[in-house]
């Protein structure tokens, strides 16, 4: 990305040095600093993140064996439902918006802040509130709630569990998932830099764009939803449970109409990332940059159509079954469009291996993987067959931490210099890489073969049969952790050992390489004045052909 | 944060509404309200939903455009809170045509 003129070398200090109104704690609790709040909801999100993860490793070891290993089933129910929501509203729907898109999005349209930065650090203590409360939950009397993130009636109405603490979270999360998403449509409409037209906007900016939207319309009904359950556990009206003349039906329509767009607003941030990487470490010009912006687009609207095919056991008609499940076919196009988007910048460019690009390159083939088994899910007589079985959370596990989870870890490699100011050291994260990646894929891809085989998702118990599967998938999740592991320790001991970081370590050309690293808190000096695209690497495209 | 540039900003035009049309607007909500109240024990069948959703919509109109000054907003955001309303238009069809087969 060019800018009409350079940006000179800032005398600000960065924003960790910048003197604020409050010092200390108190300085980034109270931050309307667009970078602090990302800063924050990282080091918020990562705690979660851990919580979450051993949470999992613990749910496999009691899979090691059939029958009891170490936990009971009704603590085993508590595990998978504490482990989903805090997995998918604490971690990956905040992760790459409010944590990169906070911190980076801003800078990459050569602004100064979000438009409402007020608005943003109310986001951040609205995440952390919703968090306290699940935590919360947990250590009420009455015990950890035991439904499943997804909360079905009518289980989740009459069992005794503390489902109102959990439901309450999951609303108070919303709420500052919708206040983000608002403030993002209003600073990408109203705060671009000069010359900064919307085909010169990063492809990352595109997808917080595309997902701003679904969190501002879908989130809403969660809201109103989950809040419907409270009223009819308060007060025993019939809203879902068919003893009270509800339709547990509805609630999962109106649980779908959400949750599937939130599988959106949780994948388009990860595809943005690819999107952003690859040309720079290929150094080529992304191949087909508005076909990739408004394939974001129409994965946003198309998926927000799709929810019902969560429900095809349920009972609904064979028409709507059809309809929903040809939608889901659907959603599969622009999906593909990415891909082979970024299979052709690949091609013929200069790549250069780093850790943000290996990251990349396992994201795209797990992502593929998950896409793929996602088109079985939707054949609408196959998905009677594997319902509910490990098909299921196989799939779920490809997508979210197989695509976005190491689209995150990719972006944290990528952006970390930015953020930081530091590098970190590259061969463990060449080794977190790979142990994340074998373990991930010896973890997950197992499922595909228990859940064909007719293993049910959330029992604590199974058939002896099962068990040498069950054992390699466990000894997987060791390997993911050990991999996750390295990889914190080494981006953590780099915050102090780590060597200083250049403005551009990788050669980037968005406008977040051409400030210092870590910016300045204003940013910029002087808005810059854009005047190319975003991903210009014609230079090196030239130089390549001419060694040819 | 000075980057802001309201000066061209609808927001700034004057526009003021008059008390006897809020009150008329009020009384609108009112009575539709009334109406649906009054409808519910009259047996509609299936269009029941239509009716009382039509009349929601409406009531929501008025105070979009009235009470929340839509009326007044620029383009853009007029064609927001439309995306808004079509979105949730096709959540409720696409809900409750399953209905209509089932
Ligand atoms: C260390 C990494 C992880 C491990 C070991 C792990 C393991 C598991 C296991 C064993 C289950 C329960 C299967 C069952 O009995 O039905 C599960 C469920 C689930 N996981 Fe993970 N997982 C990990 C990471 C993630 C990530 C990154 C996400 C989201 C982005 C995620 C989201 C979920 C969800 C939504 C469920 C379903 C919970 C429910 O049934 O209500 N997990 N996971």
């Amino acid at each position: 990305m060019a800018i009409a003129s350079a940006v000179p070398v800032s005398v600000e200090p960065d924003f960790y040095h910048t003197k604020t109104k409050y010092k200390g704690i108190l300085g980034w609790i109270f931050t309307t600093d667009h970078k602090r709040i990302g800063i924050l909801y990282l080091v918020t999100m990562l705690v979660f993140f851990f919580t979450a993860a051993t949470l999992g490793v613990l749910m496999r070891l009691e899979m090691l064996t059939p029958g009891r290993t170490f936990v009971d089933a009704q603590t085993y129910n508590t595990f998978f439902t504490l482990h989903g929501i805090m997995m998918i509203f604490l971690f990956i729907i905040p992760g790459l918006p409010a944590v990169f898109g906070n911190f980076l999005m801003p800078i990459m349209i050569g602004a100064k802040d979000v438009f409402f930065p007020r608005l943003n650090l109310l986001s951040w203590w609205l995440f952390l509130f919703g968090g306290i409360f699940a935590l919360v939950s947990v250590f009420l009397p009455g015990g950890a709630a035991d439904t499943g993130w997804t909360f079905y009636v009518p289980y989740s109405v009459r069992t005794s569990t503390n489902v109102i603490p959990a439901l309450s979270a999951a609303f108070i999360l919303g709420f500052s998932s919708i206040l983000t998403g608002l403030n993002f449509i209003t600073t990408i409409h109203r705060m671009r830099a000069p010359g900064m037209t919307w085909f010169r906007m990063p492809l990352f900016v595109w997808s917080l764009y595309s997902t701003a939207w679904i969190q501002v319309l879908a989130t809403p009904i969660i809201g109103i939803t989950l809040l419907l359950i409270a009223i009819e556990r308060w007060f025993g009206v019939g809203i879902f449970d068919p003893t009270l003349g509800g339709d547990p039906v509805l609630y999962q329509h109106l649980f779908w109409i959400y949750s599937h767009p939130a599988v959106y607003i949780m994948i388009l941030p990860g595809l943005g990332v690819v999107s952003e990487i690859l040309p720079v470490f290929a150094r080529r010009t992304i191949f087909g940059y508005k076909f990739i912006a408004f394939s974001s687009l129409a994965i946003a609207f198309v998926g927000s159509l799709v929810w019902a095919h969560h429900m095809f056991t349920v009972g609904m008609s064979n028409t709507g079954m059809f309809v929903f499940s040809f939608l889901t076919f659907l959603v599969s196009i622009p999906s593909a469009i990415k891909v082979f988007n970024w299979i052709a910048t690949l091609y013929k460019g200069s790549i250069e291996i780093s850790a943000p690009l290996l990251f990349i390159l396992s994201f795209i083939i797990q992502f593929c993987i998950g896409g793929f088994t996602g088109l079985i899910l939707g054949t609408l007589a196959i998905n009677i067959h594997v319902q509910d079985t490990y098909f299921v959370v196989g799939h779920f596990h490809y997508v979210m931490f197989g695509g976005t989870g190491f689209g995150l870890f990719a972006a944290l490699h990528y952006w970390y210099p930015k953020m930081f100011g530091k590098m970190y050291k590259q061969a463990p994260a060449y080794i977190s890489w790979f142990l994340a990646t074998v373990g991930f894929n010896l973890l997950y891809f197992p499922m595909f073969v228990l859940g064909y085989e007719g293993m049910p998702r959330r029992y604590y118990d199974y058939l002896p049969e099962f068990q040498t599967v069950h054992q390699i998938a466990t000894v997987g999740s060791w390997i993911l952790y050990a991999g996750i592991v390295v990889m914190f320790v080494n981006l953590v001991v780099s915050l102090w050992r780590g060597e200083k970081a250049t403005a551009n370590p990788w050669g980037g050309e968005t406008l977040e390489w051409k400030v210092p690293s870590p910016p300045p808190l204003e940013n910029f000096d002087e808005i810059p004045v854009v005047t190319t695209g975003p991903y210009d690497y014609s230079k090196y495209e030239k130089a390549a052909q001419e060694v040819k | 944060m000075e980057q802001h540039d309201h000066s061209s900003s609808p927001h700034d035009a004057p526009h003021t509404v008059s008390y006897v049309t809020y009150l008329l607007i009020w009384l609108a909500l009112v009575m539709l309200t009334g109406l649906t109240v009054a409808l519910a024990g009259v047996d509609l069948g299936r269009w029941i939903i239509i009716t009382a959703l039509t009349i929601a919509s409406i009531k929501t109109m008025l105070v979009l455009e009235v009470f929340m000054h839509l009326k007044f907003e620029d383009k853009t955001f007029r064609l927001f809170v439309l995306v808004a309303c079509v979105t949730f238009a096709i959540f409720i069809t696409l809900t409750f045509f399953d209905y209509a087969f089932a």
